[in-house]
């Protein structure tokens, strides 16, 4: 018995020096795993991403022209033209731009304060929250990709809603004189008023743009553990402030992956202004500097509109652990 | 002890208690009601409309019940947009490019949870740029780049510095294009499903591999047979994602897929076509719009039917990632 144990104890003796003598570590060879499991990305991303980022941004400095006996495109610099007619001559794209930003800003506010009241009754215990957190969700599915711009530009749809929201009378009626009476005037606070009633109209846009943002913020709720509010309530804390106490900071690191979030889908969404203007001249027109500057403008903003964002929310962020 | 005792035995805090509890479950019920009613109205008005005869669009007095039941519209709509052609080709489409997005994403996204590398942190710094950059940004080139692709000098670097290329062949119009960027995780929303993945694995406990492991099992075997299988409802709802969001793209849809029939190119051209079939008399924008609301009713069609099955898929995995930053 004690031979045949031996065997294979030996045989173990000899595999060691090879796996050595090749030089391999389980470190090493985990880098190397590590590589060859990214390396699908890093060649996307170079030729697909990289690559394209550097030739457009070359284009929105150059004057493209498609050469097509040699089957290929030529560039010829002419340094800041591009942005100088986008900017001076065309009569649209600085208007757009400006307004899109600025209604990106009012829209983001909405969708975070919106999403996160939401996720707060959905977190709640109550009948059908299943089919609720259905409905919610349901916007992901059926405003994405071209259907909201459908959407958003039938005016017949557009009709029958604006129609049966005036036929709930006595309800809009009271709306309708508290917004005459707050909104007008011309202080700054009736200024103020007129936006948030705007906001408030446009709770549609809102609800079908925080889908994914209700969920986000649900899955922070859910990870909250119960016994810090049976702790905080045995101190003597009413539910508003431990809303402000544990709630609020156990999910503002949340509140960043949503605001990024929220930034980009506005930018890529169907019926953003910039973005199919950008698609509009370069299918229509064919000018590829000029897209590219259109476009690279827009992105340069975003960028360091995300940048600020991150930073001075990351300010304040709490984090538990 | 009944109610009413015990309520005067706290001194009325018990009614003030119940009052409160009944008043906040109503005016979230009234709330929750609204909101989802808001949500789901244009779906109805979609559907009431789309069973309606033009001249009832014309008669103010029918808001949503249609006097002059009607499915014309469906198969005037179906021929429109070449329906059944369509639906196939958009399902193909959508499989195929979710399926090769699903692989590509799952292997990076674990490659990036589970083995340190040089590099990763800057790699995984680009994955969040390619989330973060429009689509739109890169598209000129990326378009000019497929329109002349070249397989030998396959990152198109000779071809960006000198303006030559090697060999080249259009992969525009048939797909290609697209899977290639699908295969390599650039695709629609790619980078959030590498990053909804490598969350997921990085809260896969290690000792479940390094078991694996220590009995000798290989590197692939343990992905293949240990994280997959725990893996399933995550991949099921990123492939949801990804189906559902092709199927209703038409971004990418209209650059590299221009010889292919999708359900969505057509459905914005759908007042138009109206023109070129009833030539006598131009269509209204009513009219038109009312085929544009069928038009996408039947596109949406099988999302919804998959969202019925599947509600959960979408939902609930989605809040275990724990998404965090």
């Amino acid at each position: 018995m004690a031979e045949n144990n031996a065997t294979p104890e030996i045989t173990q003796v000899v595999n060691v020096p090879k796996a050595k003598r090749r030089g391999s570590t389980m470190a090493k060879r985990n880098a190397i795993a590590g590589i060859l499991w990214t390396l699908p990305f890093t060649i996307g991303f170079i030729a697909f991403m990289l690559v394209p980022m550097f030739e457009t941004l070359q284009m929105a400095f150059s004057n493209v022209t498609i050469d097509i006996p040699n089957h290929s495109y030529v560039k010829e610099w002419v340094g800041l033209k591009n942005f100088d007619y986008i900017l001076n001559a065309d009569p649209i794209y600085k208007r757009q731009l400006l307004e899109s930003l600025g209604n990106m800003g009012l829209q983001i506010i909405a969708v975070l304060i919106f999403s996160y009241f939401v996720a707060f009754l959905l977190n709640q215990e109550f009948k059908g929250r299943a089919f609720v957190r259905a409905v919610f969700f349901l916007p992901v599915i059926l405003s994405s990709g071209i259907l909201l711009n459908l959407d958003t530009n039938n005016s017949l749809l557009n009709g029958i809603s604006t129609l049966i929201k005036e036929s709930n009378n006595a309800a809009s009626r009271v709306t309708g004189v508290l917004e005459d009476i707050l909104a007008s005037g011309n202080s700054q606070m009736s200024d103020l008023m007129q936006t948030i009633f705007d906001l408030v109209n446009s709770v549609y846009d809102i609800a079908i743009a925080s889908g994914i943002q209700i969920i986000i913020f649900l899955s922070g709720l859910q990870t909250i553990p119960a016994s810090m509010y049976e702790a905080s309530k045995m101190e003597g804390c009413t539910g508003w402030e431990s809303f402000w106490k544990i709630t609020f900071p156990m999910t503002s690191s949340l509140i960043i992956v949503n605001v990024v979030y929220s930034i980009i889908d506005f930018c890529t969404r169907s019926d953003n202004v910039v973005m199919s203007q950008v698609k509009a001249t370069m299918l229509q027109k064919m000018d590829y500097g000029l897209t590219s500057s259109m476009a690279w403008l827009y992105f340069a903003c975003i960028a360091v509109i995300v940048g600020l964002v991150t930073f001075i929310i990351s300010k304040w962020v709490y984090y538990y652990e | 002890m009944s109610y009413w005792e015990r309520n005067r035995l706290s001194h009325g805090y018990l009614l003030r208690k119940s009052i409160r509890k009944w008043s906040i479950s109503i005016f979230r019920a009234v709330l929750l009601f609204g909101l989802c009613f808001l949500i789901v109205q244009p779906l109805l008005n979609k559907l009431s409309v789309s069973f309606m005869e033009e001249r009832d669009l014309y008669d103010s007095t029918i808001i949503s019940i249609p006097r002059h039941f009607t499915t014309a519209n469906y198969t005037k709509v179906a021929g429109l947009i070449k329906y059944q052609t369509a639906l196939i080709n958009t399902l193909w489409v959508s499989l195929l490019s979710s399926l090769l997005q699903i692989i590509s994403c799952t292997m990076i996204g674990y490659g990036f949870a589970r083995y340190k590398f040089p590099f990763r942190n800057v790699l995984f710094a680009c994955v969040m740029l390619t989330i973060i950059v429009p689509p739109q940004t890169i598209m000129s080139s990326l378009y000019l780049h497929f329109q002349f692709f070249d397989f030998v000098d396959f990152f198109g670097i000779f071809k960006m510095i000198t303006g030559k290329s090697i060999t080249q062949v259009s992969l525009i119009g048939n797909g290609v294009a697209y899977f290639m960027l699908a295969a390599t995780g650039m695709a629609l929303r790619s980078g959030l499903y590498i990053f909804m993945l490598r969350q997921y694995f990085r809260g896969v406990p290690k000792e479940l591999e390094e078991a694996a492991y220590v009995d000798g099992c290989g590197k692939i075997r343990t992905f293949i047979q240990i994280m997959l299988p725990d893996a399933r409802p995550m991949l099921t709802s990123v492939f949801l994602f990804s189906l559902v969001w092709q199927w209703t793209d038409n971004f990418y849809s209209t650059l590299f897929f221009r010889k292919i029939t999708l359900l969505t190119d057509n459905l914005g051209s759908i007042p138009e076509k109206l023109m070129d079939v009833r030539t006598n008399t131009p269509a209204t924008t009513a009219y038109g719009q009312m085929m544009t609301a069928t038009g996408m009713l039947i596109t949406i069609a099988p999302l919804l039917i998959l969202y019925l099955f599947a509600q959960k898929g979408f939902v609930e995995s989605l809040s275990q990632t724990g998404i965090k930053m």
